[in-house]
């Protein structure tokens, strides 16, 4: 059986990559997913159409904070315009992972705040 | 209780997925075969509709509905079969009074209390009743064990004269707390003689013996779901001179006497609370998931699952120690066999995943109760919640894949 719980996924959970604040964000906004009780807040700076610096925070679990570590890498130094089209499917080829109904909704929620910082 | 390797037998689930853990009976139960049967009995051979073919097949239909509402008049000790209403669950059946009696009785600066352990369905609708009506809606507190905190002495400072309903749970399906109904409901009465008490048995039903003459209650609400019955079928017990009085909650056809065209005029209860064709399959199942339950001995039921409860927090202590924190009672005493918890700073949701992965089924999340939730200070938790059908290995398998959680997220 193939577990979402592989050690890349772990290593990004235990030591997530841009996990904290940003003293002066440009933008900051937080999402909750209020069924499981994930909350994450995330914070930018965007200089000329691009992400300069992102930062993420809160208490979620193994695959929204995994979910946020890696979208965070990701998003750096790339265009607004650009990120604004990603989508589910990306982030399930970030995660490398099948994820049921349920789970999905834990690895969008930092896809969720980013867009919405983006707009 | 009868050998636990034979009631497994009777539920087909099991065959179906071999080494199935389910821990998650205070979601919904599993199915024996025998109202898995009695369902596919009326779509084969009475399939018709009840109260007004005045042929052979819907005569049984109609007798067979019939007689689950007897059973379950017997099952819960009510005086007389119209003092039961078949409603789709729970949720309906408090939503009914809330509408048909609530709006009735609720006016500016009454109260109705209720307690902060309810699932949202005995919350919400007596919050927003309130709201709409002006009243006032307080919610009594647990203290650090689960357990309400009134007591005969400190309830004159919460029930007045003008509390119209004290809405509560018999049973916490977070905490797994039984609470003191009987003794609640009297105080509560001496107070206010004209209170209405409405109990919500979604998780007492099931486990335990319920006696609502013996309650006192006016109004007690359980789910067929959750004791062995199909889904879409639940029930309303109401004090009949209560019922008598209220209004129906829906109008078409099956609840009316007469209908010209200047008024309509209502049958008596229960017919005028359930309008249209009801879920008549699904009441005759839970007629026959009675029957299973009274077979196996309600007092049996409740006095094996105890055992297992006991044996499940002395596992998790014993295994995890302080890393496991359980809310609610700490001793199988006063409780029932749903058990919620806290493990390290693990998210709930890794805790029922992995565990998932290992065929162990448990649940993540509020539980639709919030307000218990933000209560301990915790967004979500992971909840086990036993029944007939479980066993002393279920949890040692439920504590191996603990302590894989804990191998996985460290
Ligand atoms: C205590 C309690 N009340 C009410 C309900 C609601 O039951 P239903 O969803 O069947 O209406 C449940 C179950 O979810 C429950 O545990």
């Amino acid at each position: 059986m193939t577990t979402i719980y592989q050690e890349l996924l772990l290593a990004h959970y235990q030591n997530p990559k841009n996990f904290g604040r940003i003293i002066h964000p440009g933008k900051t906004i937080t999402v909750a997913n209020p069924l499981c009780g994930d909350v994450i807040t995330m914070d930018v700076i965007v200089a000329d159409g691009k992400v300069k610096e992102i930062k993420f925070s809160g208490h979620g679990c193994v695959i929204s904070r995994a979910s946020g570590s890696l979208l965070t890498e990701y998003a750096k130094n790339k265009s607004q315009k650009e990120l604004l089209k990603l989508d589910r499917a990306f982030i399930i080829k970030l995660l490398g992972i099948e994820l049921g109904v349920n789970r999905i909704k834990c690895a969008m929620l930092p896809l969720e705040a980013l867009q919405k910082l983006l707009i | 209780m009868t050998d636990i390797r034979k009631i497994k037998r009777d539920f087909p689930v099991f065959i179906h997925n071999p080494g199935l853990v389910y821990l998650d009976s205070a979601a919904t139960s599993l199915k024996p075969q025998s109202v898995i049967d009695k369902l596919a009995e009326y779509y084969t051979k009475y399939p018709a509709n009840i109260h007004r073919g005045i042929y052979r097949i819907s005569e049984k239909a109609t007798e067979e509905y019939e007689k689950s509402r007897i059973a379950v008049m017997e099952f819960v000790n009510a005086r007389r079969f119209e003092e039961i209403i078949f409603t789709r669950n729970t949720t309906e059946s408090i939503n009914l009074i809330a509408y048909s009696l609530g709006r009735q009785i609720v006016g500016a600066d009454d109260e109705i209390v209720t307690t902060v352990m309810e699932h949202h369905s005995n919350f919400v609708p007596w919050q927003v009743l309130a709201d709409e009506a002006g009243a006032v809606f307080k919610v009594v507190d647990i203290n650090g064990d689960g357990c309400l905190d009134v007591n005969t002495s400190n309830l004159a400072g919460i029930i007045t004269k003008r509390t119209k309903i004290l809405a509560l749970a018999y049973v916490s399906n977070v905490l797994g707390t039984v609470n003191p109904v009987k003794k609640i409901i009297r105080a509560a009465k001496k107070i206010n003689p004209k209170i209405i008490t409405v109990v919500d048995a979604a998780q007492a039903v099931p486990h335990m013996p319920v006696d609502v003459r013996d309650l006192g209650c006016d109004f007690l609400a359980f789910s067929g779901h959750k004791m062995l019955g199909p889904t879409g079928i639940g029930v309303l017990y109401g004090r009949y001179d209560l019922l008598n009085s209220m209004f129906p909650f829906n109008f078409g056809g099956g609840m009316i006497k007469e209908v010209t065209i200047e008024k309509t005029e209502f049958p008596p209860p229960p017919a005028r609370f359930e309008a249209g064709t009801p879920a008549i399959a699904e009441a005759i199942g839970l007629g026959e998931a009675i029957k299973y339950l009274q077979t196996t001995g309600m007092d049996k039921i409740a006095a094996y699952e105890k055992k297992l409860t006991a044996y499940a927090i002395k596992h998790l202590i014993e295994s995890f120690g302080a890393d496991i924190r359980v809310l609610g009672p700490k001793t199988a005493d006063n409780r029932v066999g749903v058990l919620t918890f806290a493990f390290k700073n693990y998210h709930p949701h890794d805790i029922a995943h992995i565990l998932g992965e290992e065929n162990i089924c448990i649940r993540a999340g509020h539980h639709c109760a919030m307000p218990v939730h933000n209560r301990f200070g915790l967004a979500a938790s992971a909840r086990m919640s036993l029944y007939l059908y479980n066993d002393y290995y279920d949890i040692d398998k439920l504590i191996d894949g603990l302590k894989k959680v804990k191998k996985i997220l460290k």
